[in-house]
């Protein structure tokens, strides 16, 4: 293909919290001013900006990606929203990598922000209209409905428990204690997730990732202007994104064929062909304990079904083969949907150079995945970042 | 770059901040409603939902049954051949037992939202709730029939099944 190579050359991100007292437009600005000052570069360098916001039924703004446009440094730039629920963050970095590899311009600046504590009592209730309003929503449902019957199926065809499960839960909250911006980071065990209160059996309070208000945000430019801003490109050697059919009882829960979908664009992009050896780290989207699993089959990280025992093996600790979510996750550093994508392309970035501090994986990674998953549940967006 | 960073931007307010208004909010509640036109294909099906069956369509390019009925098929993107009729009884694929609601507001009694495949569908499913079972004795691929509302009570709507019962093959 005749792209041009693109390079993440910054990052920045706020903290995950339960409710900010910022607004979503202060937190997309400290992420935003973060990212550009990791590069030395102020907003006059940024050629086009990528707004990743997650639905507008949580801060009920019309338009809630314009609403942010001043906080993303975009006005009177070319400025654009990619939405697709939760894949959204790393949908933001697939069109940030398209603008640049295009030749339309030189760099992006990249914003994933969510605000979810402004739907009170809980942002539970936006989720209502991710349903199909004439065959779902009428029924009462709850989105955690879905992430049971999924949890639940994938249980089933494969012969894993729940303690089996919980063990996702356990890792990635013990990582985020090393994440100065988690949410939920703390030193658990596998009972007090299996103890914890049962929401939506077989999903467990602690199977599941906090609601949470924050932004995240990276700098892109194209291979030039890459080489004179840093020593350190991590280039985006793959994007790719997928969705599959809206409804629910057409597919077979068990298995994320939609990530695959979209892992093979990507790993087809970036050369890769054995992407259990020639991954180094990953960050799957976790926002249940199970999809994190789910989600490393459907990379083609292992084999389906095998992902739990590799769990327990301490495969994907962060000392492990492959380590996975060493960040923390969704379910440690939290939930602000969009930011999260985000978040996981930066701890990439931050990983591949070396600079993770606390939670450095050893053995210098040189390829990386990250990936996000929503929508309603049938869409899969990926990247693989290398050095 | 993360390791350098020693401040990260971001207060997180606490239960206390808002109950003692200890900060400032603007708060608002929408008055809106909506009516959805039930189209094409799901119209038929609501229709045959109140008179007490259910409707899917066929496609004879990819030989496969859209439940519930649609307008097109999505894959041939082409236009369905005919109505099926199915019967009210189905196969649990997946299931939940809930203790949470809308809100995230939590129920005394759980619902047992599952995924239901139709017979003669080969193998599609639908959502909806299960009835008349201790949430103890639910099982994948439990047999399952529609309850359904007295046909004086129905409006078209998903609603006019008001849950699927488990039950034995040659019972009703």
């Amino acid at each position: 293909m005749s792209m041009r190579k693109v390079a993440v050359v910054g990052a920045g991100m706020t903290k995950f919290m339960r409710r900010a007292l910022e607004t979503g437009k202060e937190l997309a600005w400290e992420a935003g001013k973060m990212a550009l000052d990791s590069c030395n570069l102020t907003v006059n360098d940024i050629d086009s900006v990528v707004i990743g916001t997650a639905p507008d039924a949580f801060d009920m703004v019309h338009m809630k990606s314009e609403y942010l446009t001043d906080g993303c440094g975009a006005w009177r730039k070319p400025a654009m929203r990619g939405f697709v629920g939760g894949g959204t963050g790393v949908f933001s970095v697939c069109q940030g990598w398209y603008h640049i590899a295009s030749g339309l311009f030189d760099t992006c600046l990249i914003i994933g922000e969510e605000k979810m504590s402004s739907c009170v009592p809980h942002p539970q209730g936006a989720f209502v209209t991710c349903w199909d309003q004439f065959t779902e929503s009428p029924l009462g449902a709850s989105l955690l409905w879905f992430f049971a019957w999924e949890m639940n199926r994938y249980m089933t065809v494969h012969g894993i428990t729940e303690r089996e499960i919980a063990l996702v839960s356990v890792k990635n909250k013990r990582n985020a204690l090393d994440h100065p911006c988690a949410q939920l980071a703390s030193e658990i065990t596998v009972d007090d997730v299996l103890n914890s209160e049962v929401m939506a059996w077989p999903v467990k309070r602690l199977d599941v990732s906090p609601t949470s208000d924050g932004a995240a945000a990276l700098v892109l430019a194209s291979e030039n202007v890459a080489r004179r801003i840093t020593d350190k490109p991590v280039w985006i050697e793959g994007v790719g994104w997928c969705l599959d059919t809206m409804y629910v009882g057409q597919r077979d829960l068990y298995y994320p064929k939609y990530v695959e979908v979209a892992a093979r664009m990507a790993y087809d992009m970036a050369g890769i062909t054995e992407p259990s050896k020639e991954i180094h780290i990953a960050e799957p989207y976790d926002p249940f304990d199970y999809k994190e699993l789910h989600h490393i089959e459907g990379l083609l990280l292992c084999d389906k079904g095998e992902a739990p025992k590799l769990l327990a093996d301490g495969y994907f600790n962060r000392d492990g083969n492959l380590p996975a979510s060493p960040s923390g996750g969704l379910l440690g550093v939290g939930n602000a949907i969009a930011a999260s994508g985000v978040m996981k392309a930066a701890e990439l970035f931050w990983q591949l150079r070396g600079e993770a501090g606390k939670r450095q994986v050893p053995g210098k990674p040189k390829k990386g995945v990250a990936q996000a998953w929503g929508d309603e549940m049938q869409v899969g967006t990926v990247v693989v970042l290398g050095i | 770059m993360s390791e350098k960073i020693k401040e990260w931007p971001g207060v997180a307010l606490k239960d206390a901040d808002i109950k003692e208004k200890k900060v400032l909010f603007t708060e608002w509640r929408p008055n809106l409603k909506y009516a959805w036109d039930t189209g094409v294909g799901y119209g038929r099906y609501f229709e045959g939902l109140r008179n007490g069956r259910i409707v899917g369509t066929r496609c004879n390019k990819c030989h496969r049954v859209l439940l519930p009925a649609r307008a097109f098929c999505e894959w041939c993107f082409r236009t369905v051949d005919e109505w099926v009729y199915l019967k009210d009884t189905g196969t649990v694929n997946t299931f939940s037992i809930a203790y949470t609601g809308t809100q995230a507001e939590r129920l005394k009694e759980p619902r047992i939202p599952a995924l239901i495949e139709i017979d003669g569908s080969n193998g599609v499913g639908i959502m909806h709730l299960l009835g008349e079972v201790d949430p103890k004795n639910v099982k994948n691929g439990m047999r399952v029939k529609a309850v359904w509302k007295p046909k004086e009570q129905r409006q078209g709507a998903i609603t006019d099944i008001k849950y699927w019962k488990p039950f034995e093959e040659g019972t009703r």
